[in-house]
């Protein structure tokens, strides 16, 4: 049984456009992320001290030799490209995973239960937003060094907010429709309800906001990493890659800019896509 | 009113106080302290020493209670790092992250106003497209980048503005242009639905009515019904600046606060990252209470029974 909770606007035509640029992003995105090892023209960590900061191939002096230069180590800055590319997608996912997990478990359990548990789950968002997440996951990875797994979890216990505030609103809506009533009256136990009658219901919202989540937290993961508190190196995450060739910035603009550019468009499909959704769904992501 | 503030103000009080134990728990994280504190050479007696004086050897609940005692009377401790109260080290570095917080936020309202009314009024025209464009463009910029492009094309290339320091007014303008990025498209959209939701309201038909202009129903009768949500998450849009200026502090090399937490966390200097995490928390809910104040007042609807 499905009911759309917020009726969905008029469709508009440049709508549909934006989101499937924004498929197309994430499509292109998702297959180097998985086809990595197999599509990289060169070991990414392999270094060429005779071949540091080689140019792009459209300025002069640029070969086909390395499509975008190398870095300040030598390493084929395309190949980097796309093994960060791999790092950006496997932290967004996983973040929103375990944010995810948490966020609608306790908003769903608010907007479900009411009273006394929806008042705790309150407190535990208007908490949570208190918290300067940059600051925090920071710390913790400053105090416990820098590993993959520990960035992962910190993010997830740090962002599952807007996951809580979305499921605890949409689960109001659902909560009072006759289909509950109706499952109520047939005798079906609270997880059964929960389970087949209010999650299928909200899911659409709740995918929405999972997109927003991955665009959000691979932005945190590039900032952390850039403030060298993110992912270890030699792994080259964007953020990494960005804080590593910013001495020569000056010199050779190019070796920020082009990690900064894929960073941006990523996130910008990423966001793109999860407009479109909202819009094909109707859901209601404004907390 | 009143018995909204005060329940307002005992939840406030009771977000400090868990964040407080967060912040307490989130430094204790890596173990033993004193270990790390004293660094990878130091001799058992060397640790012991720095256990004792820092009174680490105390059990952890003794801990607890005196920081927070202490906090409770403005006393947040001292630095490891720099051998100096942390309250004085906060207050010294606080103006600059203000000045920063503020000029972002001004310069992110003088931004999105216009362009939120622009929106609505032109509502579903390919200029409303061009705004909402706007938004998610600003949506997906990273900071950090963002501050390094600038300094790159404004400061290097165009010599119009100082790269780093704090040294006058200039050097605020392009971390706050930065700053500010991350702010334009919530208000941008609100300000947008806000405007078009007045739009459409039985006293703005009645002012068009009457024959008023439009420019006088615009700014004088829907505009100050869509600044209310605006005006409130501006607000809150502060707090969260505040907290989020570390990037932008550590890529300007603006001393602020942010800066400061920066820099102790890589010298596991604990007793500023926690009075960091706190005061920038509490900042947060004073300015989220504020919000909520500002839009009882300004919106009688809101105050309830």
């Amino acid at each position: 049984m499905s009911v759309a909770v917020v009726n969905a606007g008029p469709k508009r035509g440049w709508k549909s456009v934006s989101t499937w640029i924004g498929a197309v992003i994430v499509g292109l995105a998702v297959f180097c992320a998985l086809a990595a090892p197999w599509i990289v023209p060169y070991d990414p960590f392999a270094q060429d001290l005779g071949k540091r900061l080689v140019v792009p191939f459209w300025m002069t002096g640029g070969s086909s030799e390395h499509l975008l230069g190398t870095d300040q180590l030598g390493r084929d800055y395309l190949s980097r490209l796309i093994w960060g590319c791999r790092i950006s997608i496997l932290i967004g996912v996983t973040v929103t995973i375990v944010s995810g997990l948490i966020g609608i478990t306790i908003g769903v359990l608010g907007g479900f239960l009411g009273g006394r548990v929806d008042d705790a789950v309150l407190f535990a968002i208007t908490t949570r937003l208190s918290i300067p997440v940059v600051l925090v996951a920071l710390a913790v990875v400053g105090l416990l060094g820098s590993s993959m797994t520990l960035l992962v979890l910190t993010l997830g216990l740090l962002l599952w907010d807007r996951f809580a505030v979305v499921a605890r609103s949409t689960t109001m809506q659902v909560r009072n429709l006759d289909f509950v009533a109706a499952a109520w009256c047939a005798g079906c136990s609270r997880f059964r309800i929960l389970s087949r009658e209010v999650l299928p219901n909200i899911a659409s919202h709740l995918v929405v906001v999972a997109t927003l989540e991955v665009a959000l937290a691979i932005l945190l993961e590039a900032a952390l990493s850039f403030l060298g508190l993110g992912v270890p190196p030699p792994l080259p995450s964007w953020g990494l890659m960005i804080a590593e060739a910013k001495d020569y910035m000056f010199f050779s603009p190019w070796v920020i800019v082009i990690p900064g550019v894929a960073l941006f468009v990523l996130v910008l499909g990423i966001n793109l896509l999860g407009d479109g959704l909202r819009d094909l769904f109707g859901a209601r992501t404004d907390t | 009113m009143l018995s909204f503030l005060t329940r307002r103000l005992i939840v406030a009080f009771l977000v400090a106080a868990t964040v407080m134990t967060l912040a307490f728990i989130l430094t204790r994280l890596s173990g033993d302290l004193a270990t790390s504190i004293a660094g990878p050479n130091a001799t058992q007696a060397d640790i012991d020493a720095i256990r004792k004086a820092y009174g680490l050897d105390r059990p952890v609940l003794t801990q607890f209670f005196d920081w927070v005692g202490r906090a409770l009377t403005g006393d947040l401790g001292e630095s490891y790092f720099f051998k100096a109260r942390v309250s004085a080290l906060i207050a010294e570095r606080m103006p600059v992250t203000l000045t920063l917080g503020l000029t972002g936020l001004v310069i992110a309202l003088v931004v999105s106003l216009p362009l939120g009314i622009l929106a609505a009024v032109r509502e579903n025209t390919a200029l409303d497209r061009c705004v909402q464009l706007v938004a998610l463009l600003g949506q997906a910029m990273p900071s950090f980048w963002l501050g390094l492009i600038l300094m790159i094309t404004l400061g290097l290339q165009l010599g119009w503005l100082p790269i780093s320091g704090t040294g006058s007014w200039q050097h605020f303008v392009m971390p706050g242009i930065v700053l500010a990025f991350s702010a334009i498209p919530a208000l941008t959209r609100l300000t947008r639905a806000g405007m078009i939701q007045a739009m459409g309201s039985d006293y703005i038909r009645t002012a068009r009515a009457k024959g008023l202009s439009r420019a006088s129903i615009l700014l004088k009768h829907a505009l100050r019904n869509a600044a209310i949500p605006v005006v409130a998450i501006a607000a809150v849009q502060l707090g969260f600046m505040l907290g989020g200026s570390i990037v932008i502090e550590q890529v300007f090399a603006l001393h602020g606060v942010g800066y400061l937490a920066w820099e102790s966390i890589g010298k596991n200097d604990f007793p500023v990252v926690q009075a960091v995490v706190l005061v920038l928390a509490v900042i947060y809910v004073a300015l989220t209470m504020l919000a909520d104040l500002m839009n009882a007042v300004l919106d009688p609807r809101l105050r309830g029974p």
